[in-house]
This record gives C-alpha cells, sequence and structure tokens, in this order.
C-alpha cells in the first residue's frame, strides 16, 4: 500500500477544526457514501442504465473541499464526479433522478451519471473527457481574477489524467497568469483498470511533477476529511489572496471497479483489504468518538443520512420520464435546435 | 463608409466590441505584443491593456478551455486559434466541450464565445496550414459558423458573434487579409444566419463561401460576358444558422445550382445543401445540381499545385459553361 505522507510534501497547514466542521464532515461523507451505494443497489435493478463511476472509498475529499469551499466557487469534475456534485448541495434526487434518467434530473436526462451539473450550486459540470476541464477551470479562474470576485475553482481528476496533454496546458496556463485554482489529483491507484505505477515515469504523477509548473508538490491523505480540509482551505486562501494555483495530490482508493462494467479482478489479492482498513468513514467516526463525540449522536447523523437517500430515491423513482419533446430543446441559447431558416 | 483591409476589419469590430462591453476579452497565440501573425489584432494591447488582450502558450486546448470557462462564469472572450488546421489540436474542447455543455446540461450553461481562426488556401503554406476546414464544424450541433468574404462583413459579423449568446466559430480567409472594401463608419453590426445575393441573373444559381465568392463573382462576369449565362451568386456568408430560404427561392427562380466550396469534396457544406434543394426545390430544377470543390486531397503547396488544386475561376467558368447544356 502506498504511504500517504512523503517527506517532499510540506507540514500540513496548522489549521483548527471546529466541531461543528467535523460534524459536517461526516455528516457529508456519510451521504456521499450511502447516495453511491444507492446507486449501485439502483444499477442492479436496472433502474439506472449506461455506465457509472462510484467514488466509494474516495468521500473524504469531495466532502473536505466541499466544506472548505465558498458557496460562490466552482467545482470542475470528471465522470466520477457524483460525490463532487452532491458535496456543492446538488439535491440527491437530482442526481439519483439523473442517474435514472427522469424528469427531475439535475440535467433532464440529457447528461446522465457522467455530466451532473448544478451552476446555481457552483457545479460547473463533470467532464467525461479526460484533461478536459482542467484548462476550462483555468478559464473560470481568469474570470474571477479578471472581475476580481476573490472566487476559486476548483478542478478535480484522477491519476490517469496527468498523463494526458490538457494536464500540462492546463497546469503551466494557470501558473504563468496566477490563476485562482486549485487542482486536486486524486490518486486511487489505477488508471481506469491498468495500475498508474505501470504507466507513468515518476512514483507521484501529480506531485512530483509540480516542480515543472513552479508549483509545491503536495501530497495528501486523502482518505482522511480533517487532512484534506487544512489542505484545501489552505490552497483556496492562497488562491484568493492571488497567490495564484496549487496542485494537490490526495491519495486514496476506490472500493469499487472503474465503472459499472468492471469488478476490479486486476487488483492483487488483499488490496482491497487492506484500504478497507483505511475506509475514510470509518476512521472518521472513530476519530469522532476518541474527540468526545457520543455514539448516539453519531447514529443518530446515519439515520437522517439514510432517511434524505431514501427520500431521495423515493422521489426520483416517483418522477415521470422526460419527454420526448425535450430532444430538440436546448441546444441553442433561444432554448430550441434550429440550425436553418 | 471608410476603406479598410480585412485584417484591419478584425481589429475595427474586437476593438468596437471591447469598447462597448467589459466583458469581451480577447486571447491567443501572439495575438497581443506581436499584433497577430496575419496582423489582424494590431494595436488591440495598446488600447485595451494586458489585462483584456493576452497572449498565450503554444497550448490551443488550454486557449479554448479558458475560453470556455471564463465564458460560463460571466465573460464574452475570443480566442484567437492561428491557423484553423490547429482546431484539431483542441478539438475536444470545440466539438466535445463547447458545442455540447448547453445541451447536455440542459440550458444551465451559457457559452458567449468566440473562435477565430484564420482558414483556407492561397498561401502555399501546405497541407497543415491551408486547409479549408468550416465543413468540420458545420457537422457539430452546438456551435454556430461564420465565414465572411468582405471586409464589411468581418467588421459586422464578427461584432454579431461576439453579441450572440451562443459559441461561434469565424472562419477569416488568410488569402483575404489584404483585400480593401468600404466598412461602414461607428458602431456596426451585422446579422449571424443571413446569405447575401450579390448578384442576380435569370439562368443559374451560385453559392459560395468566403474567397469562393470572389472567384464565383468573377466566373459570372465572364459567364455574363462572354457566353451570354446569367449567374446569381449567393454569399452564404454563414453555414450555421443556414439561410436555406434565400438559397431556395434563388434557386427557384434559375432552376439550377451549383456550390463553390474550398473544401475537399466528401461532406462539403455544398453536400448539405445539395441535400437541401433536392428535397425541396426538386420541381424547381432545370438540370443536375453540380458541386465545385477542390478534389478529395490534402492540399498540396507548389504555386501550381495548390491553383490547380482549389476552385479555380477558369474551372468555375468551363464547368458551368458544360452543364448549362442539360
Amino acid at each position: 500500500m502506498k504511504s500517504a505522507t512523503n517527506k517532499k510534501s510540506p507540514a500540513p497547514p496548522a489549521i483548527e477544526i471546529g466541531r461543528e466542521t467535523k460534524s459536517e464532515l461526516y455528516r457529508l461523507q456519510l451521504e456521499l457514501r450511502y447516495c453511491e451505494k444507492r446507486a449501485y443497489d439502483l444499477f442492479l435493478q436496472n433502474l439506472i442504465k449506461g455506465t457509472s463511476h462510484l467514488s466509494l472509498g474516495q468521500e473524504a475529499i469531495a466532502a473536505a473541499f466541499g466544506v472548505a469551499m465558498r458557496p460562490d466557487d466552482w467545482t470542475f469534475c470528471t465522470y466520477r464526479g457524483h460525490a463532487h456534485t452532491l458535496a456543492r448541495g446538488a439535491s440527491m434526487e437530482g442526481v439519483l433522478g439523473e442517474l435514472m434518467g427522469r424528469q427531475c434530473g439535475l440535467l433532464g436526462g440529457k447528461g446522465g451519471s457522467m455530466h451532473l451539473t448544478d451552476v446555481a450550486k457552483g457545479a460547473m459540470g463533470s467532464y467525461a473527457i479526460i484533461g478536459a476541464h482542467l484548462p476550462v477551470a483555468a478559464g473560470a479562474a481568469w474570470s474571477a481574477q479578471y472581475r476580481g470576485t476573490e472566487q476559486v475553482a476548483v478542478c478535480f481528476f484522477g491519476d490517469g489524467t496527468t498523463n494526458i496533454g490538457a494536464f500540462h496546458e492546463a497546469l503551466n496556463f494557470a501558473a504563468v497568469w496566477k490563476l485562482p485554482v486549485v487542482y486536486v489529483c486524486e490518486n486511487n491507484l489505477y488508471m481506469e483498470y491498468t495500475p498508474i505505477s505501470e504507466v507513468t515515469a515518476v512514483e507521484h504523477p501529480a506531485a512530483d511533477r509540480a516542480s515543472a509548473y513552479g508549483l509545491p508538490s503536495i501530497i495528501v491523505d486523502g482518505n482522511d476529511a480533517d487532512a484534506v480540509f487544512k489542505i484545501a482551505s489552505d490552497a483556496l486562501a492562497k488562491a484568493r489572496a492571488g497567490g495564484g494555483p496549487s496542485l494537490i495530490e490526495a491519495m486514496t482508493y476506490r472500493h469499487s471497479g472503474h465503472s459499472r462494467a468492471d469488478p476490479g479482478k486486476y487488483r492483487p489479492e488483499g488490496e482491497l483489504e487492506q484500504w478497507l482498513l483505511r475506509d475514510p468513514l470509518v476512521m472518521y467516526r472513530d476519530r469522532l468518538l476518541k474527540e468526545g463525540f457520543n455514539e448516539p449522536t453519531l447514529k443518530d447523523m446515519e439515520s437522517i443520512a439514510m432517511g434524505k437517500v431514501d427520500a431521495a430515491t423515493a422521489t426520483a423513482k416517483a418522477s415521470p420520464l422526460p419527454s420526448i419533446d425535450d430532444i430538440e430543446k436546448n441546444v441553442w441559447a433561444d432554448g430550441g435546435a434550429a440550425w436553418r431558416n | 463608409m471608410a476603406e479598410l483591409t480585412y485584417r484591419d476589419a478584425v481589429a475595427a469590430g474586437i476593438a468596437q466590441e471591447m469598447e462597448r462591453d467589459e466583458r469581451v476579452v480577447f486571447l491567443g497565440e501572439d495575438v497581443a505584443a506581436a499584433g497577430g501573425v496575419f496582423k489582424a489584432t494590431v494595436g488591440l494591447l495598446d488600447k485595451f491593456g494586458p489585462k483584456r488582450v493576452r497572449d498565450c502558450p503554444i497550448s490551443e486546448q488550454a486557449i479554448l478551455g479558458a475560453a470556455m470557462g471564463a465564458a460560463m462564469t460571466g465573460l464574452r472572450p475570443i480566442a484567437e486559434i492561428m491557423f484553423s488546421d490547429f482546431l484539431a489540436v483542441c478539438w475536444d474542447i470545440v466539438a466535445n466541450e463547447i458545442a455540447k455543455s448547453r445541451y447536455m446540461t440542459n440550458g444551465q450553461i451559457s457559452l458567449p464565445l468566440v473562435i477565430r481562426t484564420a482558414n483556407g488556401a492561397g498561401s502555399r503554406f501546405g497541407a497543415q496550414h491551408s486547409q479549408a476546414v468550416e465543413n468540420w464544424a458545420m457537422m457539430i450541433p452546438g456551435i454556430k459558423v461564420v465565414a465572411p468574404a468582405f471586409p464589411a462583413d468581418v467588421k459586422g459579423l464578427l461584432a454579431a458573434a461576439v453579441r450572440d449568446p451562443d459559441p461561434v466559430l469565424f472562419f477569416e480567409q488568410k488569402s483575404l487579409y489584404s483585400m480593401k472594401g468600404e466598412v461602414p463608419d461607428g458602431e456596426y453590426v451585422d446579422e449571424l444566419g443571413k446569405a447575401k445575393v450579390l448578384r442576380q441573373g435569370k439562368d443559374c444559381t451560385i453559392v459560395a463561401l468566403a474567397s469562393m465568392v470572389h472567384k464565383a463573382l468573377d466566373a459570372a462576369v465572364i459567364l455574363e460576358k462572354e457566353h451570354g449565362i446569367a449567374c446569381t451568386v449567393i454569399d452564404l456568408r454563414s453555414l450555421v444558422p443556414l439561410d436555406t430560404q434565400t438559397i431556395l427561392g434563388e434557386v427557384g427562380k434559375t432552376g439550377r445550382l451549383f456550390t463553390v466550396e474550398e473544401n475537399p469534396r466528401l461532406c462539403g457544406w455544398g453536400a448539405e445543401i445539395v441535400s437541401i434543394v433536392a428535397e425541396e426545390c426538386f420541381w424547381n430544377l432545370d438540370a443536375p445540381i453540380v458541386r465545385i470543390t477542390t478534389p478529395h486531397v490534402p492540399l498540396p503547396s507548389a504555386d501550381l499545385l495548390e491553383d490547380n488544386t482549389i476552385p479555380s475561376v477558369a474551372r468555375i467558368v468551363r464547368e458551368i459553361r458544360q452543364k448549362m447544356d442539360y
């Protein structure tokens, strides 16, 4: 198992995390976990079609950023984006409804699992072409810089993204223009089905390349919500203050395969079990108990989160299917699809 | 009216919009300090400063990605891709991201942005700096495609593109940059999706775009003078939206249609126009429709080869004369 600590990484920022924030971090991780599990169950019931890429095991990163970000900051994420979209406050029935192809879906059934977006909540899209959203996030950051709004764009991507050209173009561009953007590499050790170490020239695909853009090399335990929250808060503050971009590599592991079609059989025996011992939710729960949260409080939170997922599931299931009249809507700003007179 | 070159009309159009709207920003490679490799953006840096007119690294994905991110968060960027051939290295951002985002998000994301690019042959630059690729763009749902042939249209359509709420790919014809023409003074805005009938004749209709408009006009003069064939010439100006009413109306009058296209043969924009005319105007046709195009080859570089690859005035005259015998 790869260590999350690395001598090259600077010391974590000395930020105190209050009890309310900790409670919020746990609540959000619970909701993300339960909702992802529900998505998986709905697949098995054939209520969700197409493909889907779950963040099971990786929830701490999305949750920590979700709590650390300002409401008017922007999130850009990948096709593995259910958790990041929910973490910005997108409605759960909107997410599950979209996965199920219902009218109540965030995108009215037009986008599906890989394109979840909720602009009103600052979730500026899930992008299913590897690397494409890194320059887009830079552009949003440029807009914030230009208008002086102190908003920050946060861009999540996987370890595999570090080997595509857009990664390099965006990082260089953001560094040269000193843009308020935080790039977050979720290193779950596998690019789709292949170990990232087999296809990458350096050990840490993001952090080891940070120096190429004049950025510090930052590695964080992506399964520790507190650690990610501290790093996130630091990078967001730096960006807001005009200090330019950050590149963070968060070490984590996905509990399921790459997508719905992948049982993850390429993983060496025992690896998953090792990582399950470091399940972000289990670790966080243990920490909260040690820090004085009591068992009934946590149990309450868990049952409230499950209730929310159940209610969202029921709402989504009850939502009508989209209308076929929607097919030729919203290609253009006038709401239509006309290309000729 | 002032006489401006096509390249000066580009700068004039951008300047007009930047003066009007602070949200308009301009980025690209060598566009600021150098004023563009075709000198089409000279003076903009001095006028609007480095915050609004920005030089970029050779990173086409970053340039268009940045334009997209800026557009979805409230700016109205104009991005330059130096040669239209380079669109291929950032085609994902154009075809998968910019064109689809409004639809995929069910209208949540708006992308009021313009991609300007120098398109087409005539400079002996070879196959990677001379292609006419407007047909690549035309087949992608969600992006408007404009290609002016005259300096006035450059200014007016560029202004319209900047004000349009949808993404526009704006093809400037590099062989026309030095062409001069009258351009209206003061604020001038045209309308996207309107073709122009530049000349009317009773015998046939020629539909053309960008540099081919000028060749079609020259051919029409020769056909009339030397062969007594009177041609209508339509400058499409925009492929998306496509002004089919003007095309159908004019073809309906002459009964004969010729397209003159710089793009290689297969799936050129003329094929779509031919199909529309065949479906909707068939009974008004007096003869088979003819497409005059570049053959289906990458563009060669030498003078003699390039000139004989793209449709020439002589070839347009010859083909129309021959087919008028039907």
